[in-house]
């Protein structure tokens, strides 16, 4: 087979068939089937089984909604498709009675709808014009909830591997000069420029060269990758072909961390699927380029997504990294030339290539360009995955797109990039999102995560937090990594837990940055980071913890001092019943009293008070 | 019996190495399959004990300090047998934000047992691990292949009951 036409052909047919007739598509991503996805599915077949309804049932990855997961999508022909939020088995009936037998959407369940170009319901929000889609871009994520990500028909009908065709009929250094023309910076952390990278690998000297996939996502709070691999598997698999192809590699591989099993399995079968058709293995189109791909599964390190790590544990070794120089673009995988890619900077890639450098050129910023997927988690109102063109404000997308701070709290910091980003307080919610924006105040971009945190956090504990995390990751290879997180750690620790001194702070500051200078890795490197910007933006809670001894946000046990407030108290007694060491007293229908010397903190009253008569402080 | 240099004598045991030994078959003599092997092998024995290194170390051309190594390295591979259920409660940020201590709170309450042990029964281990990717329901944790997502405290024991 030398092109696609024909077979585009069909598919686009077949694909413009399915959406003439009646559907009902499920979203099973892992965060779907987590919320219950699968349950709901087996639900719809039971009740379209029961009605002996003329209707297709189909499945699709994560739409980005995850606050409204289980989201099932219903399209009747020549109607917009409806989306669905919160539908949990016990709603499918009528969900079903409703929209397709009777033909009327069920307004108050839907979340929105998606016409393209057919006729629009009344009193449902379109997507583009919804609070959370407005401000998006939908690009890497365009086929995400919208096509079935195990079907290599659907890819291709929605314009898959036309990039890799365009590629292959253009010589290799135009292929790198358009994706450096586009302005694609790595999206796996350090936003070095993709072209760059891979002009390195195409000059440097070897017969055999290599394309791999970081699909490691180390990050916690960060799943835009996870999301990515099982909503477009095609999509990764044709970028890493594109980068093969342009620095003359015949061999790639993903290494994929083993916690996302949906993603290996759907990576699989893609594979699988496009070696069928040959668009993997030899000869690929009549051009004469070879490519296979193979998958890696990591076994539970974070340190193994820095690069050299990766290649070591790809070798079948423990996950240590390398000293650099040389650089993997010359000795990288064993020993040969190889490119490096995270899975969003791969997924951009056929997009560039079909849609032109300066397109993707012209959204973002001068020195950001693209769109970046974000996940937004923590205390948010709409925890999620969004696409949003660089240069956006962290406010538009924590009080537009995020909904704000839940339960009507007040915000107080939001943590971008992982244990290797910092915390960011209320006034640099302004600040543009790009690599130097970032960076310039102590954060960085990383690979997409940010966690909003409310008055309830407190800051000391969540640098305590991240660096019990680093400091269980470092692998130990150099010593201001493997000894400094260990004493930054101690003296986090001896903070949150009252024994804090006034010099600990300098201490700790002293300590980040020499770590910061004498690492080996990215990880020692960065993992200062985020005691370096609580210490900057929230020293005031550091003091609180040292000098009087108070952890403002209520978090710190051993600062906790629990009081009950007598204009509150009704004396009910129920805080009273519930103390396992006897430590409060006082009349029924008289406010209690409590002694702080025999309470445990155990916090068993407060959540049994009903009239917040207790307090913690 | 199959000559394994171990004291199996049941024939149970002689199967077992029987099964492993095929998964050896497909990287034999090739250190860069280790990885891969590992997997499968604790798939196979439900944890890496000494017995299955010796015979991935013989099977693949590396040595005994090195499977040693890479099974303490990575926090997938385990020493000690696990229980038939493994809880692994996710302590990333954004679970962590929203109340993993309050879970792993309620499942000690319920099972007796810290991250890192086995019921007496063998029907639970306990872990925490870091993020599983589920962060837009957190908190979650995983049990045996099951996600479970937004959870509260009080939702604990019924969740396990599930698993016997
Ligand atoms: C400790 C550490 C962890 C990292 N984890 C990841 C990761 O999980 N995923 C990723 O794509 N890059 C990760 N990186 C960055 C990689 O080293 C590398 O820069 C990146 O994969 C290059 O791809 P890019 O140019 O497309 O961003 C990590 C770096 C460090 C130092
Ligand atoms: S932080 Fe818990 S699933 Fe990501």
């Amino acid at each position: 087979m030398n092109n696609l036409n024909e077979i585009r052909a069909k598919y686009t047919e077949q694909f413009q068939q399915k959406s003439k007739r009646a559907r009902i598509v499920v979203g099973l991503g892992t965060c779907g089937i987590a919320a219950g996805g699968d349950k709901v599915m087996e639900a719809i077949k039971q009740e379209v089984a029961a009605r002996n309804l003329d209707i297709d049932i189909d499945f699709t990855s994560c739409i980005g909604m995850c606050y409204r997961e289980p989201i099932v999508e219903v399209a009747l022909p020549g109607m917009a498709s409806v989306i669905y939020g919160d539908i949990f088995p016990d709603k499918v009936s009528q969900l079903i009675e409703s929209h397709v037998v009777n033909k009327q959407p069920v307004t108050e369940w839907a979340a929105m709808q998606i016409p393209e170009g057919r006729t629009e319901y009344d009193g449902i929000v379109t997507m583009d014009k919804s609070a959370y889609y407005e401000k998006q871009v939908r690009t890497v994520t365009s086929r995400l909830g919208r096509t079935n990500p195990e079907s290599i028909e659907d890819y291709i009908a929605t314009g898959g591997y036309e990039a890799i065709e365009k590629a292959l009929s253009m010589d290799r250094l135009a292929v790198i000069d358009e994706v450096k023309k586009s302005g694609l910076r790595g999206r796996g952390g350090a936003g070095f420029s993709t072209g760059m990278k891979w002009t390195f690998v195409y000059n440097a000297q070897g017969d055999k060269k290599y394309a791999v996939c970081n699909a490691d996502e180390g990050d916690p709070g960060a799943f835009m990758d996870r999301s990515v691999l099982e909503g477009d598997p095609h999509g990764v698999i044709e970028g890493m072909m594109i980068g093969g192809y342009a620095i003359g590699a015949d061999e790639g591989y993903i290494y994929c961390r083993a916690e996302y099993p949906l993603a290996i399995r759907r990576l699989n079968l893609a594979i699988a699927k496009a070696e069928k058709l040959g668009l993997l293995g030899e000869n690929i189109l009549g051009s004469g380029f070879n490519f296979r791909i193979r998958i890696k599964a990591g076994a539970g390190a974070f340190v193994c997504g820095e690069e050299t790590a990766l290649l070591n544990s790809i070798e079948g070794q423990r996950g240590m990294p390398r000293v650099r120089p040389p650089f993997p673009a010359n000795k990288g995988l064993w020993q040969k030339p190889t490119t490096l890619n995270n899975v969003e900077t791969y997924a951009n890639v056929p997009f560039i290539l079909r849609k032109g450098a300066d397109w993707y050129a012209g959204m973002g910023t001068e020195k950001s360009k693209g769109s970046k997927v974000f996940c937004l988690t923590g205390k948010i109102n709409n925890t999620g995955l969004a696409e949003v063109p660089m240069g956006i404000t962290l406010r538009e997308v924590i009080f537009n797109i995020a909904g704000g701070i839940q339960d009507g709290k007040q915000f107080k910091a939001v943590q971008s990039g992982g244990p290797s980003g910092g915390c960011l307080p209320a006034e640099k919610l302004d600040l543009p999102i790009d690599y130097e924006s970032l960076g310039a105040v102590g954060a960085i971009m990383g690979s997409g995560g940010l966690v909003v945190m409310d008055e309830n956090t407190c800051m000391v504990d969540v640098a305590r937090f991240f660096l019990n995390f680093t400091q269980n990751e470092s692998c130990g290879k150099c010593i201001p990594c493997r000894e400094g997180t260990k004493r930054m750690l101690e003296i986090l620790t001896r903070i949150c837990d009252g024994e804090g001194k006034v010099e600990d702070m300098d201490t700790l500051e002293r300590l980040a940055n020499v770590i910061k200078t004498a690492s080996l890795c990215g990880l020692g490197q960065t993992c200062p980071n985020p005691i370096l910007t609580t210490l900057r933006y929230f020293r005031h809670e550091y003091e609180a913890h040292i000098i009087d001894k108070r952890c403002p946000a209520g978090v710190c046990n051993a600062l906790l001092v629990y009081k009950i407030i007598a204009e509150n108290c009704t004396g009910c007694g129920a805080c009273r019943r519930v103390c396992p060491v006897g430590a409060i007293s006082g009349e029924n229908k008289q406010p209690h009293t409590l002694d702080t010397a025999a309470c445990i903190k155990c916090g068993g009253c407060v959540s049994k008070c009903k009239f917040d008569a207790i307090i913690r402080g | 019996m199959v000559a394994c240099g171990c004291k199996c004598e049941t024939t149970e045991q002689a199967q077992l190495i029987e099964q492993l030994d095929r998964i050896i078959d497909e990287y034999r003599g090739q250190p860069r399959g280790l990885i891969q092997v590992l997997h499968k092998a604790q798939e196979l024995v439900g944890y890496c004990p000494k017995w299955v290194q010796v015979r991935v170390a013989e099977g693949l051309g590396v040595s005994l300090q090195e499977v040693y190594g890479v099974v303490t390295f990575y926090a997938l591979f385990s020493l000690i047998p696990k229980g038939r259920h493994k809880i692994s409660v996710c302590a990333g940020t954004a679970c962590y934000v929203k109340g993993t201590k309050m879970v792993v709170k309620a499942i000690r309450q319920h099972l007796g047992i810290k991250p890192g042990q086995t019921t007496e029964d063998s029907r639970f281990s306990l872990e925490t691990v870091r993020c599983i990717g589920a962060c837009g329901l957190a908190p979650a944790m995983i049990i045996g292949k099951d996600v479970h997502g937004r959870l509260e405290p009080e939702q604990i024991p019924e969740i396990l009951e599930q698993y016997q």
